[in-house]
């Protein structure tokens, strides 16, 4: 496809953020961006994922010091109309006085693209967002999910050197949401574009992320493969904003963890470790003949079909949730066995 | 039954309010049109009196024109990106000039007429000429420009419309033509129409501001009730009327919304 020029790797220098009413949105900050990746920000609300982006775009500056960088490139005082990037806006931005066809050929018709052009662009795009029968239509005759297509469309029309998307899906519903997503990971897989995704939705940061940076408090917590910030978070923050995260507290002695609920052997136990934590995948209900080490009451199970939920009481500030595709029935009460993998134990 | 009682009742109401305000008006305009008013219609009906206005007093209803359209050209050049500004800069001092814009509506015409006299009385040539009275005009009228802007650019998400044009690649004057001017039509339709209605009628400030030789429709509307047969003066009123009428008929066509089509189905 003709849409990706060379994709573009954007860094970040020192980037704060102070708004004009003191607030500081965002600490200094240092992020690169590799060519071609799709990168989600992913934190809870107010953490400053829109500011990185917005910054990023060149609708905020950052505070005196701070870089934005494009292929190397000192971009940091161009405004955005002078930035060749996409973006896709949570309210959608597209404008009501044009139709459909209207919004998605704007950006052409800005840069003076010849007529006939702009015509066979747009129905491009109309065709590839399988809109092509809303053409005509204008703004308030779309369903949300139609002006989401629209608004891709436009971002990706002038062929951006990077698209910019502010949790794209967030005012759709859940099953919307799901469709739209597999769109926009194929989409921008096909494309090839370097694009920067932003959401405090876990499992579309899992979905479309290459890499996933992880903010708190306008901090970046940690970046890296989905994979890695699941199995391996580098903070409790991550640990517990990503996935479920279960809590055993006790103390270590040669090689053996001891907490209320029982004793786990684990080799290769730090020195002084007093909390252990690992994810529901990670421990399972013992069967019938097995000793196990650790004991729980079964505190609530919610059969799932394919798995039972379990929370269950090991005499910790929370029940541990496991994840259990045992074949039987958990009724309250029920005193339960408990296996760690220990591969799966973490120390924060 | 009894609902259409009611309903028959709230007819005969409207009518009868209606009645109330346009009586006057037809009876004022055919008197414009009677030989003899005192002896009635059946004097019979003539345009003598029309003619009469219209040779005495053309030129008070062309410099009406005149001054009204270019009360709104001035109001347009002014009004709109005020009220872009106020719309796009919520601070406590486009706050406060937001309230003060209030002030040359509350206060009263021969007020603001009087402190116009006595500060640019004394410049012979801007005194004499209609363009002294424009000026107050479009200080009585700029507040309902940009209010009507203003309401509707407040309606709408500007900032981030014109964001999404900035991504696009379109700077400050493409944005401001193919984004911020289109989405408050409306408005300035609106505001338009208020404008020229309401420099056409303004008498309060005109009547002191004017000079024998910048007579406004009204003024000499108020002159010929004044010193003239009634006759004369209604048919001045008559002229008015036909003056005026196509004018808000066509800028309320304009103004007009278009009818919102059917919703799209959803084709998820
Ligand atoms: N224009 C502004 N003026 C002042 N403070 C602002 C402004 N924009 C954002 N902030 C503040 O900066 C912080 C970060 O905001 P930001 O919009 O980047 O958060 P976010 O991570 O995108 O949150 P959300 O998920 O709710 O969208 C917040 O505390 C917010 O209140
Ligand atoms: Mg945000």
């Amino acid at each position: 496809m003709t849409d990706a020029g060379t994709p573009l790797a954007i860094a970040l220098t020192n980037c704060a953020k102070t708004f004009a009413d003191g607030t500081k949105a965002l600490e200094p900050l240092d992020l690169a961006i590799h060519a071609g990746e799709t990168v989600v920000f992913l934190g809870p609300s107010g953490c400053g994922k829109t500011t990185t982006l917005r910054i990023i775009a060149g609708l905020e500056e950052p505070d005196a010091g701070g870089k934005v960088l494009f292929d190397g490139v000192d971009v940091t005082h161009l405004p955005i109309e002078q930035r060749n990037v996409g973006m896709v806006f949570q309210s959608y931005a597209l404008f009501p006085n044009m139709t459909v066809a209207g919004n998605i050929g704007y950006g052409l018709k800005i840069r003076k693209v010849a007529d006939a052009q702009v015509k066979a662009r747009v129905s491009e795009m109309l065709a590839m967002m399988q809109i092509t029968k809303l053409a005509d239509r204008r703004i308030d005759q779309l369903s949300g999910g139609q002006r989401q297509r629209v608004a891709l469309a436009r971002a990706i029309a002038v062929r951006p050197r990077a698209l910019l998307l502010d949790e794209p899906l967030t005012a759709l519903d859940a099953k919307l949401r799901d469709t739209l997503r597999l769109e926009i990971d194929s989409l921008l897989r096909s494309l090839g574009i370097t694009a920067i995704y932003v959401t405090h939705d876990q499992a579309e940061a899992m979905a479309l992320g290459d890499r996933i940076v992880v903010m708190e408090h306008g901090r970046v917590a940690q970046i890296g493969k989905p994979r890695e910030i699941y199995q391996r978070p580098a903070t409790r923050f991550v640990a517990e904003f990503i996935g479920t995260m279960n809590r055993l507290t006790g103390a270590v002695k040669n090689g053996v963890f001891t907490c209320k609920a029982g004793s786990l052997a684990w080799s290769e136990a730090p020195a002084n470790t007093t909390e252990i934590l690992f994810r529901p995948e990670d421990i399972r209900v013992a069967e019938g003949h097995e000793t196990t080490g650790l004991q729980g009451k079964v505190a609530a199970a919610f059969f799932l079909g394919d798995r039972t939920r379990l929370f269950v009481e090991v005499g910790e500030a929370q029940p541990l949730v496991i994840e259990s595709t045992a074949r039987r029935d958990f009724s309250h009460g029920d005193a339960v066995g408990l296996a760690i993998d220990p591969r799966g134990l973490l120390v924060l | 039954m009894k609902r259409r009682g009611l309903f028959l009742l709230q007819l005969g109401f409207t009518l009868l309010v209606c009645a109330f305000l346009v009586v006057p008006v037809i009876l004022s305009m055919l008197a414009g049109l009677t030989v003899n008013y005192f002896i009635g219609v059946e004097s019979g009906l003539t345009l003598r009196w029309v003619m009469e206005v219209w040779n005495g007093y053309r030129e008070t209803i062309f410099l009406s024109i005149g001054l009204s359209l270019a009360c709104l050209a001035v109001t347009l050049v002014l009004g709109v990106p005020t009220a872009y500004v106020l719309a796009k800069r919520q601070n406590a001092l486009t706050r406060t000039l937001e309230e003060m814009l209030v002030l040359p509506v509350a206060v009263p015409g021969l007020a603001t007429a009087l402190a116009l006299i006595v500060t640019y009385g004394s410049l012979s040539g801007f005194r004499t000429s209609w363009a002294f009275i424009l000026v107050g005009h479009v200080l009585f009228t700029l507040p309902f420009m940009v209010r009507s802007v203003l309401a509707v650019l407040s309606a709408i998400d500007l900032k981030t419309l014109e964001e999404g044009a900035a991504s696009l690649g379109a700077g400050f004057w493409p944005r401001f033509r193919d984004i911020v001017l289109p989405n408050c039509r409306q408005g300035i339709l609106a505001g338009s129409l208020m404008v020229v209605t309401l420099s056409m009628g303004e008498f309060n400030m005109t009547w002191l501001l004017h000079t024998p030789f910048t007579k406004t429709l009204p003024v000499g509307l108020a002159d010929a009730y004044a010193s003239l047969r009634l006759e004369v003066g209604s048919a001045y009123t008559l002229v008015f009327f036909l003056m005026i009428m196509p004018l808000l008929l066509a800028l309320q066509a304009f103004a007009k919304p278009r009818p919102a089509k059917f919703v799209a189905e959803e084709t998820e």
